[in-house]
């Protein structure tokens, strides 16, 4: 039974509906958990407002009686930012009802938007009108844009084109009251007020619940090139990334995978990858005139070759291109098949730092007896080691544990951060002030508390 | 009524299939219940949350997990782009044979699953009589779409237009055949599944016409039973058993090369489920089955890939025509660019592709019938769809999708005739 009474459900029934509020048991344990591998915790109410005005309603009645709110977009974070809180009368707020694209101005570059819109969906609506909306996060077949800002989703595109936080141009958001905030603008210039915005960016729900956004857009590019190189030494693919970006060539990719994920992928796919090679790179290279591209890739290809490669193979069409990529798309799935359970990690070092880091996950891999592939963003040094387990073994499990503190460890050691884009959630949160420092963990305390002073937001997840 | 002790424990045997679920999410990007509901509890990822916390007794309620698991079409494109390949159409169907074995089942599905569906030659007597005393309440919808609404079912079958009960099924005309092979040197077993035979027995003359032009034999016994899957689906696995058992039966008294069906959905069952689901069957039979499984093709498969006949290049010019991909041809058995090619053949027509080909219509065979209302949002996408690529005819490969695609399209007024694909390929004949 829900703890909620009777009375206050009929409450939001009556902002929302009836059938946009679900309490029976299946319905609240269908969002007790997201994507983190944490235990789940069932919910005693879920709501799902359909407009900005139920939107405000719900929250403002949520919070005058005390319920832990945790709002949820399609649920694909990684750290468990929408596992409810414990306390008993937690709810969920859903924002994929909440699913419009307002307007897109193909003028002025911009697009209003709700929250719950899917990020490729989007992608794929503003493609129409031949215009490009870059973050491309590997869930953004389901990911929600209110997702994406509130963890600030980065992609494959990063390097060049940056993540969400750089195409978020304004904001209406919700606050405890259940007002409506607006800040920022459809401009590209505003300093009206504090930027707000820019606040909310990577707020994992703490801090209010996002109504509109305003996201700019950019005219895609009109030619690209993609390669694979193939090295047999990792501080050779480390010193080819240093060299194309000392030689001011930007790939919109270069993508990284370890000799324990081409093993992987290849067992699962028969690709014919390099299964013996100690890393491949994957790049693209993007832009406005095609000579300017050609010239670009030809001259990453001799970096690569310079650096040591042991061969350099460039994409020659659309179908070679797509066979390229291949092995980077499967990478997730075919770590993800090897074992019943998949742990990944997402810690962060400047891009100089990839092979000691590397090798420092290899070395806890052997220390813990465990089989970890490395893939990620070369070209940002955002890594995912991948750790291939099965959670029903206890002891095991341990192991997985105390190797992701430790990689986590190594990341900071060599000046890097907890997370590159997977957020902090609940899976980090006690590792905030070994970052920063108590200052930095009270400032922040602080500020939450300003916003949010009964610690309803999303108690639990980043700020502790 | 079993007890929930025995309940958790016959769910902990799903365990090892239910971990290989990473919770990713990415199913909610092509289940079409959740695209219509917007309900994680209608999206596979919580459907197998909500089994695996029923094992673990974290959820308390088996009902409440059997009504979610239950809205689902059972149509794989979960599993065909689940990046963990969580083998969750076996979990599926398991679980419904143990949710279905825990609550026990209502006397209509009894009668329908154990008694009708067993006696092929009772089931038809039944609807032949049903055949001929339709016209007294089946009045015309829709001309060209083909169907009828009969007023006075409303309260059983919702408002749906379907095709009026064929006036003389496929098995009244040809009981049974055994033709030997022509010039093709190779027979078939032809397996026209229990919508073809009732409601589209052109469809099974179409074929039966291109076999004949190719030279093909043909081998049908009579009264085969049905493929099993609605009783499955259904959770009766006793009485899925049963059908297994009586159509290898019927199966063995023929010699075929292959073994063919014009229905996406028997093909799948045949040739995918019946092997998944062999575990309770004697050992002759899963050895029948394991022999059976690489001679069960598509229908238009075996045209392209087996006849390898020469088709004339795609015109453009005639009526428009556009393509649904049923989830059983395209998501369990890969089969895609042979329909489209047969339909480009036809110099009547103009192919055109439609927006969305391989989302699901949203007929799922009986879950059409149990949550008509989900069914119709998910069709109405694919009506639309339809309409927007400006086709007069829509093709489809199952007759299942058929009558989906009818009962929509004919509900919105639409001028667009539904076919089969071998019914288009064989007016070109
Ligand atoms: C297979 C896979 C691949 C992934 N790849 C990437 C990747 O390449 N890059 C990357 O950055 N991430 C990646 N992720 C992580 C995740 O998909 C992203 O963080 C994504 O942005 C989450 O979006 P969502 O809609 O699922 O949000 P949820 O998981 O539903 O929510 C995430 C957070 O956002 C908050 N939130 C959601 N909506 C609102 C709102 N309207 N107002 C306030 N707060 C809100 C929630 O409270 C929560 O704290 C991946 C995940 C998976 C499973
Ligand atoms: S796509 Fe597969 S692994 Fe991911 S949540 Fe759905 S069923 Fe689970
Ligand atoms: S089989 Fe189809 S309807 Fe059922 S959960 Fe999977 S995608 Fe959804």
């Amino acid at each position: 039974m829900t703890k909620v009474s009777a009375a206050l459900v009929k409450e939001f029934q009556s902002i929302v509906s009836e059938q946009n509020v679900f309490v029976s048991e299946a319905e609240r344990m269908a969002y007790s958990y997201d994507a983190a591998v944490l235990e789940p915790v069932m919910p005693a109410i879920v709501v799902a407002p359909t407009d900005k005005e139920q939107l405000c309603k719900v929250v403002k009645l949520a919070y005058e009686n005390d319920m832990p709110i945790t709002v949820r977009g399609s649920g694909t974070n990684l750290s468990g930012c929408t596992i409810p809180s414990a306390e008993g009368n937690a709810i969920v707020i859903l924002t994929n009802r909440l699913n419009r694209i307002l307007e897109i101005n193909e003028q002025d570059l911009y697009a209003v938007v709700e929250p719950g819109v899917v990020t490729a969906q989007f992608a794929a609506t503003v493609a129409q009108k031949n215009l490009l909306y870059p973050p491309d996060p590997g869930s953004q077949a389901v990911s929600t844009l209110g997702g994406n800002v509130a963890c600030n989703a980065g992609g494959l595109r990063a390097l060049k084109y940056g993540v969400t936080k750089d195409y978020l141009m304004g904001m209406e958001f919700v606050d405890y009251n259940g007002n409506l905030i607006k800040s920022g603008s459809r401009t590209v210039k505003c300093v009206t007020g504090y930027n707000m915005p820019g606040m909310m960016v990577s707020s994992e729900g703490t801090l209010g619940v996002f109504a509109e956004l305003i996201v700019k857009l950019v005219p895609p590019p009109k030619a690209s090139k993609a390669m694979m190189a193939i090295f047999d030494d990792i501080n050779q693919a480390s010193e080819a990334v240093a060299g194309i970006i000392a030689a001011h060539i930007v790939p919109c990719t270069l993508e990284f995978l370890d000799q324990v994920t081409l093993e992987t992928v290849e067992a699962a796919t028969k690709a014919g990858l390099p299964v013996d090679a100690a890393a491949i790179l994957l790049i693209e290279v993007d832009g406005g005139h095609v000579q300017m591209v050609e010239d670009d890739a030809a001259e990453v290809v001799a970096i690569c070759q310079k650096c040591g490669a042991r061969s350099v193979d460039m994409a020659k069409d659309a179908a070679h291109k797509n066979k390229l990529w291949e092995a980077r798309r499967a990478a997730l799935p075919s770590l993800a098949r090897a074992k019943p359970t998949t742990v990944l990690e997402d810690a962060t070092v400047p891009r100089s730092q990839i092979p000691a880091m590397v090798a420092a996950v290899n070395d806890i891999a052997k220390k813990y007896a465990l089989r970890i592939g490395t893939f990620g963003h070369a070209g940002d040094g955002n890594l995912h080691p991948t750790i291939m387990c099965d959670r029903r073994d206890k002891e095991e499990f341990k192991r997985v544990e105390a190797a992701v503190d430790e990689i986590f460890d190594v990341a900071l050691k060599l000046q890097g951060t907890l997370s590159g884009e997977h957020g902090i959630g609940i899976a980090k949160a006690k590792w905030m002030e070994k970052e920063t420092n108590k200052a930095t963990v009270d400032f922040s305390k602080n500020l939450r508390r300003a916003l949010d002073p009964k610690y309803l937001f999303n108690a639990g997840k980043k700020v502790l | 009524m079993a007890d929930v002790k025995q309940l958790v424990s016959m769910l902990q045997e799903l365990d090892d299939n239910l971990v290989g679920c990473m919770r990713c999410g990415m199913c909610q990007a092509v289940c079409p219940v959740y695209g219509a509901t917007f309900q994680e509890g209608d999206v596979t990822r919580g459907k197998i949350a909500l089994l695996e916390n029923l094992a673990a007794e974290l959820v308390e309620n088996p009902q409440g997990v059997s009504e979610k698991l239950n809205r689902c079409l059972l149509c794989g494109s979960c599993q065909a782009n689940c990046p963990s390949g969580v083998k969750i159409m076996d979990i599926f169907l398991r679980a419904r044979a143990i949710l279905g074995t825990y609550q026990g089942f209502n006397l209509v599905e009894r009668a329908i699953f154990r008694g009708v569906l067993q006696q092929p030659g009772l089931f038809n007597s039944l609807l032949d009589m049903g055949s001929k005393f339709q016209g007294l309440f089946v009045k015309d919808a829709s001309n060209v779409v083909g169907t009828s609404c009969a007023p006075l079912f409303n309260s059983i079958i919702g408002d749906r237009h379907f095709p009026k009960l064929a006036k003389a099924p496929l098995h009244q005309k040809y009981a049974s055949l055994d033709i030997p092979a022509g010039k093709s040197g190779l027979r078939v077993a032809f397996f026209p599944g229990c919508v073809t035979d009732k409601m589209f027995p052109n469809v099974g003359e179409a074929c039966l016409k291109v076999f004949q032009h190719h030279g093909v034999g043909v081998f049908m016994p009579k009264n085969l039973a049905c493929c099993g899957i609605p009783a499955l689906a259904s959770g009766d696995r006793t009485a899925y058993d049963k059908l297994v058992t009586a159509n290898l039966a019927k199966l063995a008294q023929g010699n075929f090369d292959y073994l063919v069906t014009p229905c996406g959905t028997c093909t799948a069952t045949l040739k995918e489920i019946w092997p998944l689901m062999a575990d309770s069957l004697p050992a002759d039979q899963r050895e029948a089955i394991n022999r059976l499984h690489h001679k069960i093709m598509d229908v238009t498969a075996f045209v392209v890939d087996v006849l390898k006949v020469t088709l004339p290049e795609a015109q453009t010019g005639g009526k428009k025509i556009t393509y649904h991909d049923s989830c059983h041809l395209k998501k369990s058995l890969g089969v895609a660019a042979q329909p489209r090619k047969l339909l480009q053949s036809n110099s009547n027509y103009e192919f055109v592709e439609m927006a969305e080909a391989d989302r699901c219509c949203g007929s799922g065979g009986s879950f059409t019938l149990k949550h008509y209302d989900l069914s119709k949002t998910i069709g109405q996408r694919k009506r639309d769809n339809i309409v927007q690529s400006g086709a007069q005819v829509a093709a489809a490969g199952c007759p299942a999708c058929m009558m989906q695609m009818m009962d929509m399209l004919s509900h919105n007024h639409d001028n667009i005739a539904v076919k089969h694909v071998m019914e288009v390929y064989a007016e070109s004949l």
